[in-house]
Order: structure tokens, then C-alpha cells, then sequence
């Protein structure tokens, strides 16, 4: 798996680069650039929280949820709902219930009758759930921008020379605990065990009494939670507005896809790179700057596709004709 | 009374018509084998069973109609199905495959006897299922139905792709689970040979029918079977 060897790697790949930089640039300064770095990880956690809930519908269902982040956006329009009658904290927690049943619900209701169609139709279905929901949440809430609190104040500490943001901390931090309980709920518990059963083999599953229709439903509320922590996570410094999470999903697409889309760990890592990259291509390189982080990403997605399509961590798909 | 029972069952996939009303039983107690060619429908017939292929006709567990649920709720039963290819986790780890056949809640007096069969399971029970030999695979799919404590053992083509020591070794286990414990079992198998030596009675299916039952013994003798599934 990763490693010692991969984070000693990323490391040294961060000094070198640092290093070139240094030498290119004249107004470097390696404060600046370790600001950069930790902003790029701050959106990486985001990115890399939706990523996930790509990748486990992915693996559990063979589908890519194109209305993920749709979902993501509409509960974080709930919580600023919530958040306009109680304090930040009870708020966040009861969206994270209210997108577990949320999600679970779209599994049942909608993915539920297509399940067996082919790809091509389940996928046409997501994407007719993004344009819903879109429209539900303009309807519901209006189209113009909101602002959305933060639990984290923009005061900037200083950690070695490098100023980071408390805000930055907070949302890197959020982000990788709610992998990580993620990832112990799936490693630990007899549930997490047969949801990984299931995303194996369904056939195999049912023939030993598995539920396994209740276990996908299962899997699209655990992936709408991630979408919410990410939603609620990008709201404040993106602002909220019914297409908060568009941009942010084609990012998460790119992040899953570098990661290899059917490696959980891989979404993670991918997710934190696309967003350490995209921070210093748009820094560094002067045509990228602000405007071309997009298609800075979608770059790195192509030149993935290309080079290794199975992403970092993904297998290689052998398919028998 | 017989445990399981199947009344002239009928299934097909699309068009094509795999099972033309086979009717068979096994009671309490008894290993059976059911025999025949590719294509003959065995697959298709331990399947009906499981609720995997749509089906008409009766099939009873137990005296209670179980055709036309679903997979979990037969499996829920009581009716253990190792299918073709043997349906492990490949991903998981070996003693997480044997967990899920308890669905998770594996205790240790289950996880002891089975241990006490394959003794290798335990040494290398975090291993990935998909690195195991063949043999392995089969033995863990066998210890892994063990597990759910079934009342009836589906067995499909269990000797398929193995060695012929394994095959004798694995028959051994069946032999012994039954005599010992009392496990009913219905095993699918294209090598009759083995499947007769274990079995007290069997049926063999030629396209989608039952063609031939009756004893091993009388199978044995049967100049048919003999001739066509024995091969002497």
C-alpha cells in the first residue's frame, strides 16, 4: 500500500519542485510556497471526501454518480437551513443524518428500478438526478448566493516560516477524520465487512443471506455523508449557491480517476494531489493562474487516461470478449 | 418426508428452455448426486433451488413452498449453495470469506470445526481469497458454507479444474461431514465416478429431464450411465 517509502517520496517530490522553483522563479519564497502546499491540501480534503463517495457507489454498483455532487450541494443548502436555527456543530452532525437517509433514499426510489438496465441507461439516470435536484435546489432555496458559516476562523498561524489559515487546518482536518472513521467502519465492524462482501460480488453475497439491496442503499447514504461533509467543508470559501458543488465534482472526477476509480485509498491520495497540483500550477506557471485551474485538472484526468488508466492505486481491467 | 423437493420444475433463460419439468428429492440425511453432460442442467436445477433463474413448478424445503423468492431468503433457510466457480471474495481475506458465511458473526465453535477440517485456513487466514490455489478455493468455499451451520449443502461441480488427489480429498471431507455430522447434501458433478462412490442414490439429467435414477449401486450397473458417465 502506501507506505513509508510513499510518503518519503512525496516529500522529497515537494522539496524538489520547491528546489526548481527556487531557482526559476524571482519572487520565490519558501514560505509562500509551503502556503500554497497547505491550501492545496485544505481543497484536496474536499476534493478527495467526494472523490470517495465516488469511488464507493463505484465499486459497490459499477455506476459513477454524476448527481454526487448535486446531492453534496442540495444537503448543504439544508444545513444552512439548520444553521439559521441552532449553533454550527449540532447543525453539521443532524445534515450528516439527514444525507445518510437522503442518499439511502435515492437508492431505493430511483437507482433501485434501473439497477439492472444497462450502464449507459443507470448513468443517463444520474445525470437527469443532477439537473433535478439542481432545479429543486434553486426552487427551494433561490438561485442567488449565500453566505455559509465557517467554525473556523481565517486567522493565519505560523507553523516553521509557513503562514496557514486556522480555516485551512480545520477543513483538512474534518475531511481526513471523516475518511478515517470511514475507513474503520469498513475495516472494523460486520457491516463495513459485508458491504465490502457485496461490492466483490452480489451473486455470491445473496447465496448467503446477504440483503444485498439493503447494503447499496446503504453505501449511496454513506457516500451522500461525504458529499455533505465536502459540500459544508468548500461552502464557506466558495459560497453557497445551487451550483456550488458543479466545479467541485469535475475535480473530484479528476481526483478519483488519478487515484484509480476503484481504489478508496487512491481517491484519497489522488484527491490531495489534484489539489496540491492545481494550487501550484496556478501560482507558478504564469498562463494557468487563476483561470486555468479547470482545465489544469481536466489535463491531469486526460493525461492519466493516457499514461496509466487504471490510476495510481486502481487495477488494471482485464476484460474477456 | 423428504427435506427437499422438487415437482416438476421448469426454467429458461430468454428463450432457450434449460429445464423441461424435473422432478427429484433428497431426504434428511442422504448425500445425492446429480449427474449428467454440459448443459444437461445441473447448474440450472441447484439455481431453481436458490431462486437465481425465474422457474415454474413446485420446489419445497422442509415441506414449505420455497420457489420464486429470492437467493438471501433461501439461503436464510437454511440451504447452504456453493455455486460454480465458488462465489469466494476474492478481495477479502481468507477469514473474512469464512465470516461472511455467518454473515459476519462468525463464533468460535463454528470457526474451530471448520479449522478442524482444513487446518491450513487458520495459518493462512490473512491471506487474500483470490491468492489461494484452486484446491484452497474450493476447500474454504466448502468451510465457508460449513459455517452458516447449513441444513442442506448445494455443491456445484466441486471437482471442476482440480487435481485428482484434491478431488479425492474433498469427497473424503463430504463423506465424512455427512456419516459424522448428518449433512444432507445434493452435489452437482460431471465426474460421476467419484460422485457415485459417495452418493447413496442419484439422478442423471439429460437435456433438462431427469433421464435416470435410482441407487448408486444400481447406476453403476445401469449400462446407459455406465457407458456414457462412467466411461467402461
Amino acid at each position: 500500500m502506501l507506505g513509508v517509502g510513499g510518503i518519503v517520496a512525496a516529500i522529497l517530490a515537494v522539496l524538489l519542485i520547491g528546489l526548481l522553483l527556487a531557482q526559476t522563479e524571482d519572487e520565490f519564497t519558501w514560505g509562500a510556497y509551503g502556503q500554497q502546499i497547505a491550501s492545496g491540501l485544505s481543497q484536496g480534503a474536499i476534493f478527495a471526501s467526494l472523490a470517495l463517495a465516488l469511488v464507493l457507489i463505484y465499486r459497490a454498483t459499477d455506476i459513477l454518480n454524476f448527481a454526487q455532487g448535486e446531492m453534496a450541494t442540495f444537503t448543504t443548502y439544508i444545513a444552512w437551513s439548520l444553521m439559521n436555527h441552532m449553533p454550527y456543530w449540532p447543525a453539521f452532525a443532524l445534515t450528516l443524518g439527514i444525507a445518510f437517509v437522503f442518499g439511502a433514499a435515492v437508492e431505493r426510489t430511483i437507482i433501485r428500478p434501473v439497477e439492472h438496465r444497462p450502464e449507459i441507461v443507470v448513468v443517463i439516470v444520474t445525470i437527469g438526478l443532477l439537473i433535478a435536484l439542481n432545479g429543486l435546489t434553486g426552487w427551494l432555496w433561490g438561485a442567488e448566493v449565500k453566505p455559509f458559516d465557517s467554525p473556523f476562523s481565517l486567522r493565519a498561524i505560523d507553523i516553521g516560516g509557513v503562514t496557514v489559515t486556522v480555516q485551512d487546518i480545520g477543513v483538512f482536518c474534518v475531511c481526513l477524520v471523516t475518511v478515517a472513521l470511514l475507513w474503520a467502519f469498513f475495516r472494523f465492524t460486520t457491516l463495513g465487512l459485508t458491504m465490502r462482501a457485496v461490492a466483490n460480488s452480489q451473486d455470491a453475497s445473496r447465496l448467503l443471506g446477504v440483503r444485498v439491496g439493503w447494503m447499496l442503499a446503504l453505501g449511496w447514504g454513506l457516500a451522500a455523508v461525504l458529499g455533505a461533509v465536502a459540500g459544508m467543508m468548500a461552502a464557506p470559501t466558495l459560497f453557497l449557491d445551487p451550483n456550488l458543488m458543479l466545479v467541485v465534482l469535475i475535480y473530484s472526477f479528476a481526483a478519483a480517476v488519478l487515484g484509480g476509480i476503484d481504489s478508496p485509498l487512491g481517491a484519497v491520495v489522488g484527491g490531495l494531489l489534484l489539489g496540491v497540483i492545481i494550487n501550484l500550477l496556478g501560482t507558478y506557471v504564469d498562463f494557468i493562474g487563476g483561470e486555468l485551474r479547470l482545465p489544469s485538472a481536466l489535463a491531469v484526468l486526460l493525461i492519466v487516461l493516457l499514461i496509466r488508466p487504471q490510476g495510481l492505486f486502481g487495477h488494471r481491467v482485464v476484460r474477456r470478449v | 418426508m423428504p427435506l427437499l423437493e422438487l415437482k416438476d420444475v421448469r426454467a429458461r433463460y430468454g428463450p432457450i428452455r434449460a429445464l423441461h419439468g424435473v422432478s427429484l428429492t433428497v431426504d434428511k440425511g442422504e448425500v445425492v448426486a446429480l449427474l449428467g453432460a454440459n448443459g444437461a442442467g445441473k447448474t440450472t436445477t441447484l439455481r431453481s433451488v436458490s431462486s437465481m433463474t425465474r422457474t415454474s413448478g413446485d420446489i419445497l424445503f422442509d415441506n414449505r413452498k420455497i420457489a420464486r423468492r429470492s437467493p438471501e431468503f433461501v439461503a436464510r433457510l437454511g440451504i447452504a449453495h456453493v455455486p460454480e466457480g465458488r462465489g469466494l471474495f476474492p478481495e477479502l481475506t481468507v477469514w473474512e470469506n469464512l465470516r461472511m458465511g455467518a454473515r459476519g458473526k462468525l463464533g468460535w465453535e463454528d470457526a474451530e470445526r471448520v479449522v478442524a477440517y482444513f487446518p491450513w485456513i487458520e495459518r493462512r487466514r490473512d491471506q487474500q481469497a483470490a491468492t489461494l490455489s484452486g484446491g484452497e478455493q474450493q476447500m474454504l468455499a466448502l468451510g465457508r458454507a460449513l459455517v452458516s451451520r447449513p441444513r442442506l449443502l448445494m455443491l456445484d461441480e466441486p471437482s471442476l479444474g482440480l487435481a485428482p488427489t484434491v478431488v479425492a480429498e474433498l469427497f473424503a471431507i463430504v463423506r465424512r461431514l455427512n456419516e459424522d455430522e448428518g449433512l444432507t447434501v445434493l452435489v452437482v458433478e460431471q465426474n460421476a465416478t467419484i460422485a457415485l462412490e459417495v452418493a447413496a442414490r442419484a439422478y442423471v439429467l439429460e437435456v433438462g429431464k431427469v433421464a435416470v435414477e435410482g441407487t448408486s449401486d444400481e447406476l453403476r450397473r445401469h449400462e446407459g450411465v455406465r457407458k456414457s458417465y462412467l466411461g467402461y
